[in-house]
């Protein structure tokens, strides 16, 4: 158990900057997904945290401790790499007893904490297999069971579910979560996944082109997106985003879109006339056919129990959510109806949220 | 259709085609083989049956070639051997009925333990010297990394005897000459090269993720790499050091520009054979055959590694 800061730290590769100045604080036992797209320096922060690479700049520290220059070795950190990395040439018990040899434990202890590794990762029977036999799966496990073995402070896992298959993938992140609860540890999970980042997070962080973009639950992140990015990046499908021209203005209720008036949260800020962009999920958007904000269907996808309509309007393409049982006729001219309190509105330049009701109240709803 | 049917054959080759391609590769063996067996039988041939035209392939086997590699023997009139106490051994008899008396052993032994010392010493330095080479190249950001790796395979470019008489003055003032230091030294810096490139394709296959791990779990980077980066790296450390042997080995050109006496390794002592006492053919054969074994053996061990090691990167990705 371990609380893991980072203040300001960065890393350039020659004149390419893979993580560009990254706060982040993990609590003591919390599960912390840093999701991003690939490429966004998630990868590189998390090594930096293992010691695996030295930041350029600013500092880390492991409970209040400065461990910036100290070498991997030393941080008692544990590391799950995608690929796994077990030692090929090792057995499954000298792979998971591995780390303990590393730190020189007396023989016996070894044999015992790696058996109760294993049983509690239910791979006993596996234990004087070779790995390469192993299902991926059982890989999993057994790089799991190497790093949970010495209970080390922390763990450090760069996508550690990326090479299995999306049924088993499922499965597994129960377990990891079950199991994070289990050995009571801090955990940093990095993943490009946002399901996965959202079933098992305490706290997420989004990062994009070295930054850290928004930090918070999964729910604030979902709800109340801090930039366009995030919204666009989180959800499935995405925040749809409608252009406007105006001067918001401090106390604003409602907005004009394409010269239609829609409700929306109480805006808390001043704003100079500029180009900004409507954000709204999918599933806060209804047909209605009074409503003056008209456009055309495109397109429906349907998913089950609910449908995706595409309908496109003068100030963007928006999509809608709708029960499955909604007939919906492409080329149909329709009218949508926006729920207020649930709309963001974004500088469309800067791509920042602006500040509003939504995103002072704190409530969930 | 027809498309798909042709691709099949393709893939998966018939009874009749395996047999075709057994029985070349039967005859191509055959072929490459023959002159290592006339070598081998040469060298339990006597002198005459040696020279034999046609050439004998019956004939009565006998050491006379070993006995005649191994000593050095002296032609003497009949009076003078009547003379002598009868033969002891063997292979005093063998000599005494040619003529001749056995004077001493000949540099035979001392020449076959110059070359092992010389190849397997400049093997093991040159293995040791690429492999850490190569790990660095492979695992950090060298400066120049590129630059460094083509200077690195630029020093094979050229003939070697290019630079054979630079290399002799410098021998000559370093004192080198003839010694198997200098002989050491001369064909691990020839070899280091080839070692560095084979072993940093070796080494970029291997995951960095293994020694990380293994850092990350408490082991420093030096010891990473000598408990989790070498047991992966065997395949390919075995393939290189057949490479480097067999070249150090074989290399004449250098070995007879540098060493004569103290120093000097079979190649050019072999030919020296053919001089001493008319053209014993036999004593050559015989100690072309020795010179086969060792570099046979050391094959022969590493051969499972050799193999898996000359495809692994062809395989994979």
């Amino acid at each position: 158990m371990a609380e893991i800061r980072l203040e300001n730290v960065a890393k350039a590769f020659g004149s390419f900057t893979a993580v560009n100045g990254v706060d982040l604080t993990v609590d003591h036992g919390a599960f912390f997904v840093i999701l991003g797209p690939s490429g966004c320096g998630k990868t590189t922060t998390l090594r930096m945290t293992a010691g695996l690479e030295l930041p350029t700049s600013g500092r880390i520290l492991l409970d209040g401790e400065d461990v910036t220059a100290l070498p991997a070795s030393a941080r008692d950190i544990a590391f799950v790499f995608q690929m796994f990395a077990l030692y090929p040439h090792m057995n499954v018990r000298q792979n998971i007893g591995f780390p303990l040899k590393c730190q020189n434990y007396p023989r016996a202890e070894i044999r015992r904490n790696v058996g109760e590794t294993a049983r509690l990762l239910r791979i006993d029977h596996l234990l004087e297999r070779r790995v390469g036999g192993l299902s991926g799966g059982d890989r999993q496990r057994v790089a799991l069971g190497r790093a949970i073995v010495r209970r080390p402070k922390a763990f450090l896992m760069d996508e550690p579910l990326g090479a299995l298959d999306s049924e088993f993938r499922h499965l597994m992140c129960g377990e990891l979560r079950e199991l994070h609860s289990r050995i009571d540890a801090t955990t940093v999970y990095i993943t490009h996944d946002q399901l996965e980042a959202m079933a098992m997070a305490d706290r997420i962080a989004i990062m994009n082109q070295g930054r850290v973009e928004q930090t918070g639950t999964p729910q604030e992140i979902y709800d109340r997106p801090r930039t366009m990015f995030v919204a666009d990046f989180i959800g499935a499908p995405s925040m749809s985003f409608l252009g406007l021209r105006a001067s918001p203005r401090r106390g604003d209720r409602s907005i004009a879109v394409d010269g239609v008036p829609v409700e929306m949260p109480e805006m808390l800020e001043d704003r100079p006339e500029g180009k900004f962009a409507l954000g709204v999920r999918p599933e806060n958007v209804s047909f209605a056919d009074a409503s003056r904000l008209r456009g055309q269907v495109i397109g429906a996808e349907y998913l089950g129990t609910t449908q995706i309509v595409t309908v496109t309007t003068a100030s963007g393409q928006i999509k809608a959510r709708l029960p499955s049982g909604k007939a919906v006729h492409i080329g149909e001219s329709v009218g949508l109806a926006l729920r207020p309190d649930r709309l963001s509105l974004f500088d469309a330049v800067s791509g920042q949220a602006l500040q509003s009701a939504l995103y002072a109240g704190g409530q969930h709803g | 259709m027809n498309l798909s049917v042709t691709a099949h054959s393709v893939a998966e080759p018939t009874a009749r085609s395996k047999r075709i391609a057994s029985f070349v590769v039967v005859i191509y063996a055959l072929v490459t083989i023959l002159p290592l067996v006339w070598i081998f039988l040469t060298g339990f041939k006597t002198p005459p049956d040696s020279i034999a035209y046609p050439p004998k392939i019956l004939f009565e086997p006998s050491v006379e070639g070993y006995v005649n590699l191994f000593t050095t023997r002296s032609r003497q009139t009949p009076e003078f051997l009547e003379s002598l106490p009868p033969p002891q051994t063997w292979y005093e008899r063998l000599v005494r009925s040619r003529n001749m008396v056995i004077g001493g052993p000949s540099k035979v032994v001392p020449r076959f333990a110059n070359s092992m010392i010389i190849a397997f010493g400049s093997t093991f330095l040159a293995v040791c010297f690429g492999t850490i080479a190569a790990y660095a190249f492979s695992r950090f950001r060298v400066p120049l990394a590129d630059d460094l790796l083509f200077f690195i395979l630029s020093t094979r470019m050229m003939p070697p005897i290019a630079v054979a008489v630079p290399i002799y003055l410098m021998f000559r003032n370093l004192g080198l000459t003839d010694t198997k230091l200098g002989m050491i030294l001369l064909y691990t810096a020839v070899n280091v090269s080839l070692a560095v490139w084979l072993l940093k394709g070796f080494m970029d296959e291997i995951p960095r993720e293994y020694e990380e791990a293994a850092m990350v779990d408490g082991y420093s980077r030096l010891r990473a790499f000598f408990k989790v980066v070498l047991p992966q790296a065997t395949t390919g450390i075995a393939a290189t050091a057949i490479f480097c042997l067999i070249f150090a080995w074989n290399e004449y050109a250098f070995a007879v520009l540098l060493t004569s006496g103290e120093a000097q390794t079979m190649p050019p002592f072999i030919p020296f054979i053919i001089g001493e006492g008319g053209q014993d053919w036999p004593a050559v054969a015989a100690a072309t055959t020795l010179f086969f074994i060792p570099i046979l053996l050391f094959t022969i061990l590493l051969r499972r590694h050799l193999l898996r090691g000359i495809t692994f990167g062809a395989v994979r990705k």
